[in-house]
Order: structure tokens, then C-alpha cells, then sequence
């Protein structure tokens, strides 16, 4: 290996945490000024006259109590992690979460196969389908509590059907957008059927189908979310909920913080499988 | 001259010369709609032999090699391949297009085997070999420059040793010097295997160095049919070969001399 190449790993590795620290400097500067205004460190009662210093203290502990600072929300999540509660919480919402991604998913996925490759599918189902997709599906919570109770089921069909929509509509435009030259260049190099669909058409989706993933796993938080606050007796949902009737603000703080930490999981799990998945395009190539 | 030319003697220096008939077109007619595109072409093209059409935009020479690779059926007539009567799609035939039209989600390798049966890799290596891409099996398309990327799309076309080979202006989008170096690509490679090749091409001095024979498209029908008696290699700069690409010249662009309009 070269002195070159050397280097060029190094500005690469370099590059790498620099791009890191910079993504990460606005949500670790919040948390520094949240934490020092709701829990101002002793260190300021040297500093600052006595009585200034306890009216800061006054100020941060009313502050304290309706917006709880990050170490307070550390600390009920460290009690609650004790308890066993709150894994057996994530366990449960991921379960949910994830059964409701792949029924809605497949159904999603299957049906835009369909009526992207048949076009008499596309006549018979998609206005249809366009028609039920104008209603907003939280809008179902109602009938779905009156058909299936407030068990696992209800809550799992609310998160396929949000999940459904943007699955179905990416994957039937990632269809249909693909070139036509490209399906005649296939043709004339006889791929027929299955492996016109493996070679051609399935890969030339895949883009869009990603971009359909990566809308419908917000989708899936955000319908799990609303489910699990309005009925549940388990999940992190029920234990934000639990927590509001106690007043315990931190825990509910805990709760919307682990509903954007697994929803950004996701997110970034989408982006690897986009970083392999579509590996050709020159955007991931590095 | 627009009636049908017999199969004719090769240039003095082409490929193993075979008499057999490999393409007949007869009384062909094709319309889109209202607008007619071929008004009655006969043709008959030799096993082998190097055909240029040439032509303004949208005087239906497209529309003619489509039909012979099958993509599309002629209004009336027909077009008999060694004898028998083209219904589908021509799988002795290749196509190259203007763009390169690879598929950017495979590698150049996967490429160049797409849709060869069995264990295809070897060839598909070979086939880089022959067009100078040795080494780049592994690139994606969207890395390789305009040329390399035509020159993957000849490997792919030839890879099925196919008997005949249609070019729908495949140099057209690329540089002059990049041009001159497919053009002996594919010459060499065409005196290497002696495939048939019709050619559409809008520079009749490309047309008049690689072909054997230049036919003029006008309006949907053949209205020059000129063998070039040039021996190859051939220099552009001989009085033979400018005497001639001016007539075939002064052919397409008709006797007022107008202007293109393309």
C-alpha cells in the first residue's frame, strides 16, 4: 500500500467522524442547555450571588416539574428497566409494530406487483384502491374497536392498513416508471416472464419500492403510537398513558423519546438495505 | 433504381462471401394510424453482406429494422428470414440502439450474459475481450464513459454469436474520435465472424466506409441502392470514396438541395 492510498483512507476515516460529530452537535447541544436549565450544577452557586443563585434554583425546579431534564428521564427509564418493565414494553410494541408492517406490507407489496404487471388488474382494482386511500385510516379506530375490541388484532390491522398505502402506491409506480427501452432491450435479449421480472423489472422498482419502506415504517410508529395511547394494556403506548394519569411526566418524556429512538432505528435500517440494495446507483457509490 | 437488387458480389476484400439469401423483404407497407411510414420496400439482403440505410429523420429506416428484428409487424407484405416467414421476434438477430440501453443494476458482466443460458460467464469474458473491455467486468454501467458503455452493449450483442446484427445508430451519440474507433471495432469483428449487418447511420461517410452496399430511404420508400466497390481498409481521403459519398449525399438531400431539417 502506497502513501496515498494511506492517506486517502485516512481523510475517508476522518471524513466519517466528522460527518458524525456534525449530525450529532445540535441534538447533543439541546440536551447540554436542557440539562443545565433544569438542573443547574452547584458549581454556578460559587459564582453567582446567593440570591440570584436561588432564584435560578427556584426557576429550574418549577421548570423541572412540568418539563423533566435529561437526567430525570434517565433516571425513571434506569428504574423502569429495573423493574423489567420497559423491555417487556418495547418487546411488545415491536411485536405489534412489526406483525402490522408485514401483513400490510405483503398485501402492499403483492397488490402493486399486480396492477403494475397486469394492466387489466390496474382497470379492475386501483380506482379502488384510490378511493379508499383518501380516508385518513386513523379515521378506522372507531369500527376497528367495534369489530375487533381493543386486543392485539385491532392494533396490528391499524398499523397494515397505515402501512398498506405507501407500499402498494411505490411499488405500482416503480413499476410502471420503469423505461420502456429497457423492457424492449429485454425482449430482443429474449427474457421472457420470470426472468424478465427478476432481471428487469424487480430491480428497476426497487428504488421506489425503498422510498415505499422508508414512508411506511414513519407510518407504522405513528399508527402504533395513536393505538397504543388510546387503548392498551401493554406497550410502551400504555406506559406513557399509565403515566400521565400519575402525572409522571418523566416517564412520558422517556416514552416520546424511545418512540423517535426506535423510530430512527428503522429509518437507518432502511438506509442500509438502501446502501446495498441499490448499491448501482452512482449516489452510493464511494 | 428502387426495385429489389439481387445478391450481390462482395466487396473485393469482405468476409467469406456466401450467395444465400438471408433477409427478403417483400411489398412491405407499414402505417402508424393515418401516417404512412414504408410505402412498398423490396429488398433482398445476402448472408454476410453490410448494408447501410440512410436517410432523413423519419423517412421510416427505423421503422424497417424493427420489423426485421420483429419488434413490429408491417402493415402489408412480408419479411422472410432464410426462407420462412418472420411471425414473432427474430432470435437470430441483435439489436444495438442509440443509447447503450444496459440495465445500470448489473455489473458490466451480468450485462453482457443477460438472458444466456447455462454457464455464460466465460463467453460473456470472451466477449469483453473482443470489444477491448477486459477488466471491467466488474464496474457498474453508470462509471463507464459513452463509448465503453456501447462498446459493453456490442460484447452483449454479440456474445449469442448472432447471425445478424441490427444497429440502430448506435455511434450517433458519441465523438468523433471515439466513432472512428467503433467503426473498426466493429468492422474488424463483422471480417472476423461474417454476420449480416444493416446499419442506420445519418453520416453517409460512415455508411460508404464500412458498408458493401448504401440504400437511400426517402418517404417510406428505397430511392438509391449503391454498391461500394471500395477495397478495405478503406481511406477516406481516396477520390473514389468522395466521389461517392457525394452522390449518395446529394441523393438524401434531394435534387432542390434544401437544407436538413433534423
Amino acid at each position: 500500500m502506497n502513501q496515498s492510498s494511506i492517506r486517502g483512507k485516512q481523510s475517508k476515516v476522518n471524513g466519517f467522524f466528522r460527518h458524525l460529530l456534525l449530525s450529532w452537535a445540535v441534538p447533543a447541544v439541546a440536551t447540554i442547555v436542557w440539562q443545565l436549565s433544569t438542573h443547574p450544577p452547584e458549581i454556578f452557586a460559587r459564582v453567582l450571588p446567593h440570591a440570584e443563585w436561588l432564584s435560578l434554583v427556584n426557576r429550574s425546579a418549577s421548570l423541572a416539574q412540568t418539563f423533566p431534564g435529561p437526567s430525570q428521564i434517565y433516571a425513571a427509564g434506569g428504574h423502569l428497566w429495573k423493574t423489567g418493565e420497559l423491555l417487556s414494553a418495547i418487546e411488545i410494541s415491536s411485536q405489534r409494530a412489526s406483525l402490522g408492517f408485514l401483513v400490510g406490507g405483503s398485501v402492499g407489496f403483492a397488490l402493486g406487483l399486480f396492477n403494475g404487471l397486469f394492466s387489466f388488474a390496474e382497470t379492475m382494482l386501483d380506482s379502488s384502491i384510490q378511493m379508499l386511500r383518501n380516508i385518513p385510516h386513523l379515521a378506522l379506530i372507531p369500527i376497528i374497536i367495534l369489530w375487533f375490541g381493543i386486543d392485539e388484532p385491532a392494533k396490528v390491522l391499524l398499523v397494515a392498513i397505515g402501512v398498506f398505502f405507501p407500499i402498494y402506491l411505490n411499488t405500482f409506480h416503480g413499476i410502471r416508471s420503469i423505461d420502456p427501452a429497457l423492457r424492449e432491450m429485454a425482449s430482443v435479449y429474449g427474457l421472457k416472464s420470470w426472468s424478465l421480472f427478476w432481471n428487469v423489472i424487480l430491480p428497476g422498482a426497487m428504488p421506489s419500492i425503498l422510498v415505499g419502506i422508508r414512508f411506511a415504517l414513519g407510518l407504522m410508529w405513528l399508527t402504533l403510537i395513536v393505538a397504543e395511547t388510546i387503548d392498551a394494556d401493554s406497550g410502551i403506548g400504555y406506559i406513557t398513558n399509565n403515566a400521565r394519569e400519575f402525572m409522571q411526566t418523566d416517564v412520558v418524556l422517556m416514552g416520546i423519546l424511545l418512540y423517535a429512538l426506535l423510530g430512527k432505528l428503522a429509518d437507518a435500517s432502511v438506509r442500509l438495505l438502501e446502501r446495498i440494495l441499490l448499491s448501482w446507483q452512482p449516489a452510493y457509490q464511494r | 433504381m428502387a426495385a429489389s437488387v439481387p445478391a450481390l458480389n462482395r466487396g473485393a476484400t469482405g468476409a467469406a462471401a456466401s450467395h444465400t439469401d438471408h433477409i427478403i423483404i417483400e411489398g412491405i407497407h407499414k402505417s402508424f394510424g393515418s401516417e404512412q411510414v414504408l410505402r412498398g420496400i423490396d429488398l433482398t439482403i445476402a448472408q454476410g453482406q453490410f448494408v447501410a440505410l440512410v436517410g432523413k429523420s423519419g423517412c421510416g429506416k427505423s421503422t424497417l429494422l424493427r420489423l426485421i428484428a420483429g419488434l413490429d409487424s408491417p402493415t402489408e407484405g412480408r419479411v422472410l428470414i432464410d426462407g420462412e416467414l418472420l411471425k414473432n421476434q427474430n432470435t437470430g438477430a441483435r439489436v444495438m440502439f442509440q443509447d447503450a440501453r444496459l440495465l445500470p443494476w448489473k455489473r458490466v458482466l451480468d450485462n453482457v450474459g443477460l438472458g444466456r443460458p447455462g454457464n455464460w460467464r466465460q463467453e460473456a469474458s470472451k466477449a469483453l475481450l473482443d470489444v477491448g473491455l477486459t477488466g471491467r467486468e466488474r464496474d457498474w454501467p453508470a462509471v463507464l464513459s459513452g463509448g465503453q458503455r456501447q462498446r459493453v452493449a456490442l460484447a452483449r450483442a454479440l456474445v449469442s454469436r448472432p447471425r445478424l446484427l441490427l444497429l440502430d445508430e448506435p455511434l450517433g451519440a458519441l465523438d468523433a474520435l471515439t466513432r472512428i474507433e467503433m467503426q473498426r471495432l466493429i468492422e474488424r469483428l463483422w471480417r472476423e465472424r461474417g454476420f449480416t449487418v444493416l446499419l442506420i447511420t445519418h453520416d453517409v461517410e460512415e455508411a460508404v466506409t464500412l458498408a458493401d452496399r448504401v440504400i437511400l430511404i426517402d418517404q417510406g420508400k428505397i430511392s438509391l441502392d449503391e454498391i461500394v466497390n471500395i477495397p478495405r481498409p478503406r481511406q477516406r481521403n481516396s477520390a473514389h470514396f468522395g466521389d461517392l459519398s457525394e452522390k449518395i449525399l446529394e441523393s438524401v438531400l434531394g435534387k432542390e438541395s434544401k437544407p436538413l431539417d433534423d
